[in-house]
């Protein structure tokens, strides 16, 4: 199995050098089968490896294969090796498995574009360098990866270049991801400083006795790498690249911006949970983060009319649950709800671009409407992904894995009442625009009319995740229903088992009290935006300031124009033309102002040059008498 | 002798070149082709065969070729070939070739003088590259200097003059203080060697000073110098007018060759001479080395003339190495070397692109550009594979060499590192202005759309990104090489 390994991220990459080098003069079939088929081979090799791993555990707990040494410099030794434990493995079949979804439906939905070629070859690049960071054995690889998928995003989101706004998007998408990726990179000197070592399994090891719990060093690494997961994972403050970053078409938002990349974050802080374990600090503002961007996206994806915002700021808000899951130590429960998350997520992407794309590009959902009966495979399918978004009990994946989340906010050693209260109200607010996307959408009369129904090749991928959005939360029950962990037990082959606290209250209480918030939400849903009477009540004034507030992102884009963006412009174009060059200049013209007075000395007229001999003469031999 | 040769095959060319192209202008080209290439082969298969020898034996010096030149005065012809060396020698032919390409169309007037100069300048730099006589280096650094400002005066752009007089002028001045501290440096080893003149770098290795003031004297004199050359901000105001008013293969010599020459120096010659003296200024010298990072992208980032954008970011690139060279760590210095490689063939990459830009459309100012991916998809591409390599991607040269550098620097310097760090953000933004401003948005033209890139073009462009993939996913035979200089540098620094 070892040898195995580097295919699955080298098939994405041949794919992607394929297209590059001959994509625009291919036709479409082999572009589409060069781009979709070299991930879903890859997908192939993934889940054999996967069988095989859980057949009988490797040596170790993982698979590996060096590739090459990258770099040795003196004591820093970087190899290209590829590693694949428990943790990994879940990430990679997410991202070849829905990766490989996403490219079959891609297939068809960017059949008409000019440049198939280049999306296919960005998306290709993007899954093999999801599937390296991922699989990197040590940082400078992970980094590697990290920076690769912000590049293909950044491509991505700006494919549509000829519009200003799009390649605007891009730009900030790739900038606030950078500042993140810089934090990143200083905590690896950092650490690299500390331990003399960047192999993840090394620093794991070495950690606790090197760092006394919450020293002011092992803080400060774990807040660096902190920093670098909010910025790729669009955590607060780092999170208003992401909404704009819909500008991209919907199978990459639904690939790249729910699915995979975003909680790279997420992977990178469970990765590392041996170092983040040693500083609580840390581990309570992860948990804060996680809380207070879950709420404050939530609110914002209330108010947002762009279908596709409405589900940008819900990504926010799940990575959030995320968060708030590693900080209060629930390592299993984050990565269950990526998992589950990536399905249903995906799908409301992909079923948002059919819509769209049905509508003559119609993003605002006001302006839909009524597409129960027109379109009702879309229908069925994005009722099962609202379902699971909204996390109905028992009949939908998200409801095993937010149940899990809310559980252990409190429950867990490191979860308070306040954390589960914020949660709680995330729940609530989910549940409320889950149900408000579905009832405009596709309730109520039709506003634009369906001008083309979706491809089979499109509604297939559809179903196919839409059946993982409702069963894939069936294999880890809460404990006081089923005894049936097979995902923790899974992961927790690499991440430790979530510390409880003693002398808790019943579960069963817990669930009601989240069922009922739920079904509570998805009333007053229904309540409000059932028929007509969503538009009335949103026009009295406090009401509708706030929703202003909330629709633009809480103002944090306004905030960082005032504070970043409009002192950086006024800097470098006040300095545009090097003030240090006045300098030299001025000491040009000084050299010629000097030459101009002198020169006036030098006039032919020889009076003049009489006196200056005498007033000389007569200098000198005042000095003599005096001194 | 392969390295007397080398320099000699090219001055030979130049000579050549200026004689038969005023009849035949297909055959100057041709012979200026033909000599860097000859040129580059030289090392090149010498060092494939002799390769074994600098890991094996640990002998850091390849080749050495000593004859008397003017003995009374203790001159001597002395060229010597390391790794360090080696690297350089191999970037400067690189570069050589490409910049012989890129002016095969550009140039019209007075080709054969101009392919003497472009010649001449080369041969310059390769000798400053293997000099081991300071008498020699100087000759040499004056040889480069020279045929550059006629490339820059004759064939550059509207503000030519200008542009060639400040270029003249900063580099003079610091070649003026070198030849002093060169002389001074040349009398106190006299002194105490009982007499014995000479201007030999082996011997001068040895020269201890009585007092540091001195040293530090002298030594300011090299690094002031080299460090206009390199530029080091507040010293840099000659580069942004000399890259953007040369000819395409000027800027791609200036930016990817003469920058390197400073750094070169500093490193061969500042750091070996006077570790002491280096090791009082270095803190000084990493902060001017931050400043530099942070200042040059500030300015990148809001000029509107793409070749001065473009030579602005070398400004902040080359504070990476000042901030490398004087954290005296292996890591560090190795950082420093893949950067010098790496930044030669990006940056010289992006003048070529500009030159290609200039030649289909006729202005610099990107205000004035937008769209092109549409028309030129290729050329698109390309540019953002350079761009990337800029802000420094990982997959591409640029980023070991970063990297390297900080993690190394970050050892001595954490703040610096830190703020220098903060470069990283500053280049993503003025990078991906380039792209944003020519190559995204609508196509904006009046007459019929520009051509994409001619077979010409390709050759040299997929050269250069065929080398900076390479650098970014297998940098370690470039360590290996210059491994045995960098190591004993960083422990006699230490």
């Amino acid at each position: 199995m070892n040898s195995l390994l580097a295919y699955i991220p080298a098939l994405p990459l041949l794919g992607f050098i394929i297209l590059s080098l001959f994509g625009r003069r291919s036709p479409k079939p082999v572009i589409a089968w060069v781009g979709a088929g070299t991930v879903c081979l890859a997908a192939l090799i993934t889940i054999a490896v996967g069988v095989a791993f859980m057949q009988s555990t490797p040596a170790n707990g993982a698979y590996s294969q060096l590739l090459w040494s990258w770099f040795r410099v003196g004591a820093l030794s970087v190899d290209i090796n590829l590693r694949v434990d428990a943790l990994t493995l879940v990430f990679i079949f997410i991202i070849t498995f829905v990766g490989a979804l996403i490219h079959i439906y891609s297939a068809f939905f960017m059949w008409h574009d000019r440049d198939m070629a280049r999306f296919f070859a960005s998306m290709n690049l993007f899954v093999c360098s999801m599937l390296l960071l991922v699989m990197a054995d040590n940082l400078v690889l992970l980094y590697l990866g990290w920076e690769g998928v912000g590049l293909c995003s950044y491509l991505l989101i700006g494919f549509w270049y000829e519009v200003p706004s799009n390649s605007r998007a891009a730009n900030k998408a790739f900038l606030i991801t950078r500042i993140g990726d810089t934090a990143l990179l200083i905590g690896l000197f950092l650490l690299f400083k500390e331990l003399g070592t960047l192999n993840m399994n090394a620093i794991q090891q070495q950690a606790p006795q090197h760092f006394t719990t919450g020293s002011a060093d092992i803080v400060l690494i774990t807040v660096l790498l902190l920093v670098g997961g909010m910025g790729k994972s669009a955590q607060m403050p780092l999170q208003t690249w992401l909404p704009d970053a819909m500008a991209g078409p919907s199978p990459v938002s639904a690939l790249i911006h729910a699915a995979t990349m975003v909680t790279a974050g997420v992977y990178l802080i469970a990765r590392m949970h041996g170092l983040f374990l040693l500083s609580p600090v840390t581990m309570a503002i992860v948990a804060i983060v996680g809380a207070v961007t879950l709420l404050v996206a939530g609110c914002s994806a209330l108010a947002q009319t762009d279908i596709k915002r409405i589900l940008a700021y819900s990504t926010i808000s799940q990575i959030g649950y995320m968060f708030l899951a590693l900080g209060v130590g629930a390592w299993s429960a984050a990565i269950f709800h990526f998992f589950t998350h990536a399905f249903f997520k995906a799908l409301l992407f992909l079923a948002a671009g059919v819509v769209i794309e049905a509508l003559h590009h119609e993003h605002n959902i006001f302006r839909m409407g009524g597409l129960r009966k027109r379109m009702p495979e879309v229908f069925i399918t994005f009722l099962a992904g609202a379902a699971a978004l909204s996390a109905l009990p028992l009949v939908t994946a998200g409801f095993f894995s937010k149940d899990a989340i809310l559980w252990y906010s409190w429950s867990s050693a490191g979860g308070t009442s306040v954390l589960w209260f914020m949660a709680l109200v995330g729940a609530f607010i989910t549940a409320l625009y889950s149900t408000r996307l579905m009832l405009v959408v596709f309730w109520g009369e039709m506003r634009t009319p369906v001008h083309q129904q979706p491809d089979r090749g499109m509604v297939i991928p559809l179903i196919i995740l839409a059946f993982f959005s409702i069963t894939a939360g069936f294999i880890e029950w809460p404990h006081n229903m089923l005894h049936l962990s097979l995902f923790s037990d899974h992961v927790q082959q690499v991440l430790p088992a979530t510390v409880m606290k003693r002398d808790l209250p019943s579960e069963w209480l817990f669930q009601a009290i989240a069922t009922v918030i739920t079904l509570t939400g998805v009333y007053i849903g229904y309540m409000l935006y059932y028929g007509k009477s969503g538009v009335r009540w949103q026009q009295s004034p406090p009401l509708a300031a706030t929703r202003d507030f909330f629709f633009s992102g809480w103002k944090f884009d306004q905030l960082y124009n005032f504070l970043f963006v409009k002192p950086f412009l006024f800097l470098t174009r006040v300095n545009k033309s090097d003030v240090i060059d006045k300098l030299y200049n001025g000491i040009a013209q000084a050299g010629l102002r000097l030459n101009g007075w002198f020169s006036v000395s030098q006039n032919g007229s020889l009076r003049l040059y009489i006196v200056g001999v005498l007033a000389g003469i007569l200098f000198i031999i005042t000095l003599q008498l005096l001194l | 002798m392969i390295l007397v040769l080398m320099i000699g095959i090219l001055l030979v060319g130049g000579l050549t070149c200026w004689l038969v192209a005023q009849r035949y202008p297909l055959m100057g080209r041709l012979i200026a082709l033909i000599a860097v290439i000859i040129a580059f082969l030289l090392p090149v298969g010498w060092y494939a065969q002799y390769a074994s020898e600098l890991t094996v034996t640990g002998n850091n010096w390849l080749i050495d070729y000593q004859v008397n030149w003017i003995p009374a005065f203790g001159i001597s012809f002395h060229l010597a070939m390391d790794g360090l060396s080696f690297i350089m020698i191999l970037l400067t032919f690189l570069l050589g070739m490409l910049s012989v390409l890129c002016s095969w169309n550009e140039v019209r007037e007075k080709t054969g003088f101009y392919f003497f100069n472009l010649l001449w300048t080369l041969a310059g730099i390769a000798g400053v590259f293997v000099a081991m006589d300071l008498f020699l280096f100087y000759f040499f650094w004056e040889v480069m200097l020279v045929p550059m400002y006629f490339l820059i005066a004759i064939w550059g752009d509207f503000n030519r003059r200008y542009a060639a007089y400040k270029f003249f002028i900063f580099t003079q001045t610091g070649g003026l203080l070198m030849l002093l501290a060169i002389l001074a440096l040349y009398f106190i080893h006299a002194q105490q060697n009982g007499g014995q003149f000479t201007f030999d770098y082996f011997a001068l290795l040895n020269t201890t000073f009585d007092n540091n003031v001195t040293a530090r004297w002298i030594m300011l004199g090299f690094l002031i110098a080299f460090v206009i050359k390199l530029p080091m901000v507040p010293l840099h105001n000659w580069l942004p007018d000399a890259h953007s008013e040369a000819p395409t293969a000027g800027s791609l010599i200036l930016a990817g060759l003469l920058l390197k020459t400073g750094a070169y120096g500093i490193i061969r010659f500042v750091l070996t001479l006077f570790p002491e003296a280096s090791a009082s200024i270095a803190w000084w010298a990493m902060l001017l080395g931050v400043v530099g990072i942070v200042y040059g992208a500030l300015l990148a980032f809001a000029q509107t003339d793409l070749k001065r954008l473009i030579a602005y970011t070398s400004v902040s690139h080359m504070g990476f190495v000042l901030l490398g060279v004087f954290a005296f760590r292996e890591i560090a210095l190795q950082g420093v070397v893949m950067q010098l490689l790496t930044h030669g063939v990006s940056t010289g990459a992006l003048f070529v692109l500009a030159g290609m830009l200039k030649e289909r459309l006729h202005t610099r100012d990107i205000n004035q550009m937008g769209g092109l991916w549409t028309a030129m998809p290729h050329m698109g591409a390309l540019a953002m594979v350079f761009v990337m390599a800029s802000l420094g991607l990982p997959f591409l040269g640029n980023f070991i060499a970063e990297f390297l550098i900080l993690m190394g620097a970050f050892e001595v310097s954490p703040v610096l590192t830190i703020i220098a760090s903060a470069g990283l953000v500053l280049s993503a933004l003025y990078s991906l202005r380039i792209m944003q401003k020519v190559f995204q948005g609508q196509l904006q033209t009046v007459s019929e759309p520009p051509k994409d890139l001619s077979a010409r073009e390709w050759i040299i462009m997929a050269s250069l990104t065929a080398t900076i993939i390479f650098l970014g996913l297998y940098p370690q035979p470039v360590l290996d090489t210059v491994q045995g200089f960098v190591a004993q540098l960083a422990r006699s620094n230490l």
